[in-house]
């Protein structure tokens, strides 16, 4: 391993020779102590003198090189793994690793040019891997819209050119026109990421043909839904390309002026992201005429207040307008009448993510990729009872069995698998029989879940599904904005039942009665919030039927409810 | 009395100067509560008087939006604010078990503040760190992987 290590380093550094060292400054490894690693690396780094710089590479007979980077980056996604260090142009990860750990990086690798193998991952069978893109969480996957995180540093604009970036804003502005530039989205079939699956171009091509003196086009980086951090981690990571994304988006829709929404619990998607904003005025990329194509454009984030309702598109207008943030009866659109009441287009940021490079590489590529009517991939952060947790990306069209044991490792003990919950408040449990079905939006909708923002938690037999329901039905009571009656006082009825079934006290009728409400709140609720926050029970009513039944008896079969006997 | 509106005084200049930046406008009161509560910790009756007339908004809306979105606080908060996260995935992993027993350490009620003024504890509905669940935050530092006694711990350390 060490010996084709060593060939393919040379090989790599006689091109450009520099020692790239990135140390992961994502939320996860943060917590983990990453930026004392990053400091002390830096330090030893520092103190390295030349000759030791030039001792590194000798072992390779190549002493034209003596340069050393350390940098942070983006979310690598093996989040449970940090704090995660990368060794470029190897392509070396070195996994959870400490202050300490630092002195073996510099000794062994940097100097010696030989693998730390403590740090190496070890997959469960003992196997050691000690590239990144060897180990099996990465092989399953094929990131494009996370392909920087990791390898970038989020908070270099000049990092992110050298991955080709703001060349499909060149592209836009200079060859196409902006109808030719929705229609690209459009062909493309790129679909929103942000829960609901509505065909961007579509959005685009109806603001776009709105006649109006303002247009205003705002990036969804509200991430509300408990168990994902896609957003975050795109957003943190890969600031630039969402701000390529929508000012290509400004360009089609004929928008002059974009925000960015930023949830606040977020404040490090909010510092990076307003970094890359100043970089990209600077480099004339934001402002006026960019790239003399005369297309003026101007973009500012917008931090939330922490309210999930504000994801919601016509609730996060009106927060934006400085107002709370209540959802308004649609039609009117917001495509016809959003902020201010000027025609809108609002796109998820993953969503965004992913159009640089259908720009760049044309709408038959991208369609290329997935399945037939959910082309391209999507982000998920997986979580819960699987051996490797994190932050995925995987094409449309995968199964969630090959999701749930080949990349995430499978189950992380010896209980079975029980159910995997998609989709967050507003989409719902699958049981083991429908693992099998291509991941799509059309497709996962037909089994009673969706494939929402993108939040996966997988649960064992320890998991009680009366429990999870409860939870999501107690998170929408919390977040439920009050403006409607189905929604606000419809989920609390709900919540009750579930609480006297997980207590004890159910009513011998409590279930039908429960599933009959919540028919009700779905077709009567204003907003998404209340139309999808019955999901969660109808879905593990449909599959779990039976532990309802046996609450009613008075019985948890997995041990989790009636805490007090 | 003069050291009342002495005091009043300086509390408006202080106030001014926070928002300098900001527009006098309507779209202004969601970042100037933002910018009171950072500074002040909380948001005071004068804090809400003043932005109210600064964006030239009703104080009964800024009111409303005070109390509408769950980041503003009405009460003055512990030094530090510990945050359990109530996460799907932290959730599974017993989330609740470390809610429990820091409340038990604390040994006051969800969003109270100790008695010494050191700690507010409340819930989160998801700080995105779900590979780490549970997960807890104290002021802006993220804790994973917590089980009860390490969260209590924790908590010990902002002790002194």
């Amino acid at each position: 391993m060490s010996e084709e290590l060593n060939t393919k380093k040379t090989q790599v550094l006689s091109e450009d020779g520099v020692v790239k060292i990135m140390v992961c400054a994502g939320t996860g490894c943060q917590s983990s102590g990453s930026l004392e690693v990053f400091d002390r690396l830096q330090e030893e780094i520092d103190d390295l003198d030349e000759n030791i710089k030039v001792g590194l590479l000798s072992d390779n007979g190549n002493e034209d090189i003596n340069e050393v980077e350390v940098e942070i980056s983006g979310c690598h996604g093996f989040c449970d793994e940090g704090p995660l260090v990368r060794v470029d142009p190897m392509g070396i990860l070195y996994t959870n690793v400490v202050v300490d750990d630092v002195e073996s990086i510099v000794e062994d690798t940097l100097k010696r040019g030989k693998l730390a193998e403590d740090l190496c991952y070890r997959s469960a069978d003992g196997t050691l891997y000690a590239k990144e893109e060897e180990i099996p969480f990465y092989k399953g996957q094929r990131r494009l819209v996370l392909g920087n995180l990791g390898e970038i540093d989020p908070e270099s604009i000049e990092s992110y050119k050298e991955t080709g970036g703001y060349n499909a804003l060149e592209k836009a502005l200079t060859d196409m026109t902006p109808k030719e530039v929705w229609g690209e989205v459009l062909n493309a079939g790129l679909r929103g990421r942000g829960g609901a699956g509505f065909p961007t171009g579509k959005k685009w091509q109806f603001t776009y043909e709105e006649d109006a003196d303002q247009k205003y086009v705002i990036a969804n980086c509200d991430e509300g839904d408990p168990g994902a951090f896609m957003d975050r981690s795109l957003t943190e990571g890969d600031p630039h390309r969402v701000i390529e994304g929508i000012t290509i988006a400004g360009y089609a829709i004929e928008a002059t002026k974009g925000f960015i929404y930023v949830r606040a619990e977020y404040p490090l998607a909010v510092k990076r992201v307003n970094k890359a904003i100043d970089d990209a005025y600077e480099n004339g990329y934001l402002g006026e005429d960019i790239f003399g194509s005369g297309f003026d454009f101007d973009l500012e984030v917008k931090r939330g207040a922490g309210a999930f309702v504000c994801g919601e598109e016509t609730a996060l207008i009106s927060s934006i307008e400085g107002r709370a943030g209540r959802p308004q009866p649609r039609p009117p659109y917001p495509a016809q009448s959003g902020l201010y009441g000027q025609p809108t287009t609002i796109n998820n940021v993953e969503t965004l993510g992913n159009v640089p490079m259908i720009i760049r590489n044309g709408s038959d590529w991208y369609s290329s990729i997935g399945s037939e009517n959910s082309p391209g991939t999507k982000t998920f952060a997986i979580t819960g009872d699987v051996a490797n947790t994190g932050l995925i990306e995987v094409p449309m069209g995968i199964t969630m069995r090959e999701i749930i044991y080949d990349v995430a490792g499978g189950m992380d003990s010896d209980r079975d698998f029980k159910a995997v919950q998609i989709g967050g408040p507003s989409g719902g449990c699958l049981p083991e029989k429908h693992l099998d079905i291509p991941l799509g939006f059309d497709s996962l909708q037909e089994v009673g879940a969706m494939v929402g923002s993108g939040g996966l938690v997988v649960m064992d037999e320890n998991s009680c599904m009366v429990n999870v329901a409860k939870f999501f039905l107690n998170f929408i009571q919390d977040e439920s904005c009050g403006k409607c009656t189905p929604c606000r006082d419809g989920t609390k009825r709900m919540l009750e039942i579930l609480e006297r079934l997980t207590e004890g006290e159910a009513k011998p009728n409590d279930i039908d009665r429960l599933e009959e409400l919540s028919h009700y709140v779905k077709e009567s609720s204003l907003c998404g919030l209340g139309q999808t926050a019955p999901n969660p029970v109808l879905s593990t009513l449909r599959y779990f039927r039976d532990e309802y039944e046996a609450h009613l008896e008075g019985r948890c079969p997995a041990g989790v409810c009636f805490d007090h006997e | 009395m003069p050291e009342i509106n002495e005091e009043l005084r300086k509390m408006q200049n202080t106030y001014e100067k926070i928002l300098e930046d900001l527009p006098e406008t309507r779209e202004s009161v969601i970042p100037a509560l933002q910018l009171v509560q950072k500074s002040r910790g909380y948001l005071p009756g004068d804090g809400l008087e003043f932005i109210a007339d600064y964006t030239d908004t009703p104080l009964a809306n800024v009111y409303s939006i005070a109390t509408f979105y769950s980041q503003f606080y009405l009460e003055p908060q512990g030094e530090h604010t510990v945050k359990v996260c109530q996460g799907t995935a932290c959730h599974i992993k017993g989330a609740n078990e470390i809610y429990e027993a820091l409340l038990g350490k604390l040994g006051i009620a969800p969003g109270e503040v100790t008695p010494d003024g050191k700690f507010t504890l409340t819930t989160v509905r998801c700080l995105g760190a779900c590979s780490l669940a549970p997960v807890m935050m104290v002021d802006d530092k993220v804790y994973g992987n917590q089980t009860p006694d390490e969260a209590r711990d924790v908590l010990d350390e902002y002790r002194d």
